[in-house]
């Protein structure tokens, strides 16, 4: 799999599926629409300042309520090419990884790294390098049976391919 | 090792004698799940997939409940798209408006969910059904595209935490405090990954209307699912609510748990989550002067089952909601309704000067029906406070049972009913 390399926009603990995209806009499956919205109710600036690489960082429960597939949808389509936390709600960690956006825990990156860091993932290592500061991480990988998920791009490819 | 009761449903559901934590299985499932929020994306992803349909027209619940009736031309469109999804499909069981109720009440009253089912839906309270004795838990809607067409899904085999519940409530204490209790003791991610078991002799003193609403909230713990014991009285709703063949699981006596907490239910107080997490939560004894509120809300797939109506009635009879409040009562199904008019409980409200709408999951995720403008507040029987979940970003929502919701309703603070005249 290819690396990720971005600028790094940082979040707290808790960062629930309602502020990842609101449900006053879940009219809309339109992923380009959906990324308009993209983080409004935590960070009204994301989407004017979010560029295409660019990473979330977040601590604990990233992703915590709803089932929302909206909002991996949202964060992809908004351009970002990896979100890492200390931990992922559960719902959340299946639907990035059945709709190919690709996510990484690592408690030590996690907290260490700070808004605006230049960072770079590699997704086969699991090795998280912050470019600004110097420092490196090892992510957790993945179990080999969502390895071939992730590879075949989401669950619809991997199901097509069986 | 034994295994837990989650364990034991997920095994035989695939075809194993034995599974152990962090085990990745494909199981089978009894039932998928969708809704008009996540059912269209999981309509769109199907079709990428290489099937010539769904696996089983039977086993599938379609259920437009969250902008339903239509709240604009993009709802509209998104319920036509699995209207028409369910007609081409013979979808079975597709809830039209008339039919409908809010999913995690409707499909149990249904009986399409019983004891030692695997299901899931694409709605995170799917977790609900735990209250029968069945494994559900919430996914998104690829995941939801793949059980429709394959009639499985992966799972990793959870741990669990082990929930010992003992004692009786007190009066204006029901399974909202027991679960908003717990919440607060573990954090909202105090259960991440894992199964919330509940056992315990105290569990034959929680009617299933408080079941349902212990497993609806353990996604609010993190949890994968919460599950309980199948006793007389789930076995008698489940016969009293449909024909399907139900099986019982019990916890291996040997079961490993990563935790187990022991719980009083005797000395639970009513307690309400305070704004933005359902873990920031406070007796009613701890609040410190007055909370004042512009709303209430009784409903959602939490509380709006009879046995919420009828203690909300209980405290509305012969009282009437502060001026300037607002009070929306939403019956959670079309049965529960009419139960509750029946009973005259709508009467009640409506006399005490609270409103009454149709089934609708509205504005417990800030779809319509109830939002707030800036700086308002909201005690609601609903699930979750996070930040702008029923409007504006700068609301505020404080879950509550129904007892207390009804109390602050007719003080227009944050109230208990035993602090009512």
């Amino acid at each position: 799999m290819k690396a990720a390399k971005g600028h790094v926009f940082k979040y707290g603990d808790n960062v629930d599926t309602d502020v990842i995209i609101p449900a006053r806009y879940l009219n809309s499956s339109d992923p380009a629409e959906l990324a308009t919205h993209c983080m409004e109710d935590i960070d009204k600036e994301f989407i004017n300042k979010v560029k295409k690489g660019d990473i979330i960082v977040a601590t604990k429960n990233f992703g915590c309520g709803s089932s929302r597939e909206h909002a991996p949808i949202a964060i992809k389509a908004a351009g970002v090419s990896c979100v890492i936390a200390e931990t992922f709600a559960r719902i959340f960690y299946r639907n990035a990884i059945n709709i190919g956006l690709p996510i990484v825990e690592c408690p030590e990156a996690a907290v260490a790294i700070e808004a605006g860091d230049e960072v770079e993932v590699d997704f086969d290592s699991g090795v998280i390098t912050d470019v600004t500061k110097g420092t490196t991480y090892q992510g957790q990988a993945f179990p080999e049976f969502m390895q071939k998920i992730i590879a075949a791009e989401g669950l619809v490819n991997y199901i097509n391919q069986k | 090792m034994g295994m837990t009761m989650t364990q034991k449903i997920l095994a035989a559901h695939a075809g194993l004698d034995k599974v152990e934590a962090g085990q990745l299985i494909e199981a089978d499932l009894d039932l998928v799940l969708g809704n008009d929020i996540t059912s269209p994306v999981a309509i769109h992803e199907m079709e990428k997939m290489k099937v010539d349909g769904v696996f089983d027209k039977d086993k599938i619940a379609l259920v437009p409940d969250h902008f339903v009736p239509n709240k604009d031309i993009k709802s509209a469109e998104h319920c036509k798209c699995v209207r028409e999804f369910a007609k081409r499909n013979e979808i079975t069981n597709y809830f039209e408006v008339g039919q409908m109720g809010i999913e995690h009440a409707l499909l149990p009253e249904q009986g399409l969910t019983v004891a030692g089912d695997v299901i899931i839906g694409a709605d995170s309270h799917t977790c609900t059904y735990g209250a029968l004795g069945a494994f559900s838990t919430g996914v998104g809607s690829t995941d939801m595209a793949a059980g429709m067409a394959t009639g499985k899904a992966w799972f990793k085999v959870p741990s669990a935490i082990k929930f010992n519940l003992t004692g009786k409530p007190s009066e204006w204490v029901s399974g909202k405090d027991v679960i908003l209790h717990i919440i607060g003791m573990i954090g909202v991610d105090g259960a991440l990954y894992k199964s919330m078991e509940f056992t315990g002799d105290g569990i034959a003193n929680l009617s299933m209307d408080d079941r349902f609403t212990i497993a609806n909230m353990a996604i609010e713990a993190g949890g994968k699912n919460g599950i309980f014991p199948v006793d007389d009285l789930a076995v008698a709703y489940m016969k009293e609510h449909g024909t399907r063949a139900y099986k019982i699981y019990e916890a291996d006596a040997d079961a490993v748990y990563d935790e187990e907490y022991t719980i009083d239910l005797g000395t639970l107080r009513p307690t309400v989550a305070f704004p933005h997490l359902p873990e920031n939560t406070k007796t009613i004894d701890e609040i410190k002067g007055d909370i004042k509120i512009d709303q209430v809300v009784i409903g959602s797939c939490t509380n709006g089952r009879l046995d919420d109506l009828r203690i909300a009635a209980k405290v509305l009879k012969d009282r009437h909601v502060a001026p300037g409040m607002r009070c929306i009562v939403i019956p959670a199904t079309q049965a529960i309704y009419l139960q509750a008019m029946e009973e005259g409980l709508l009467k009640t409200f409506i006399e005490a000067g609270a409103i009454v709408s149709t089934p609708t999951c509205g504005p417990c995720l800030g779809g319509y029906m109830g939002i707030l403008a800036e700086g308002e507040r909201c005690v609601s029987t609903t699930n979750r406070n996070f930040v702008g979940r029923m409007g504006h970003v700068d609301s505020e929502i404080y879950l509550a049972s129904p007892a207390v919701a009804a109390a602050s309703a007719v003080t227009g603070k944050i109230s208990c009913p035993c602090q009512l005249a």
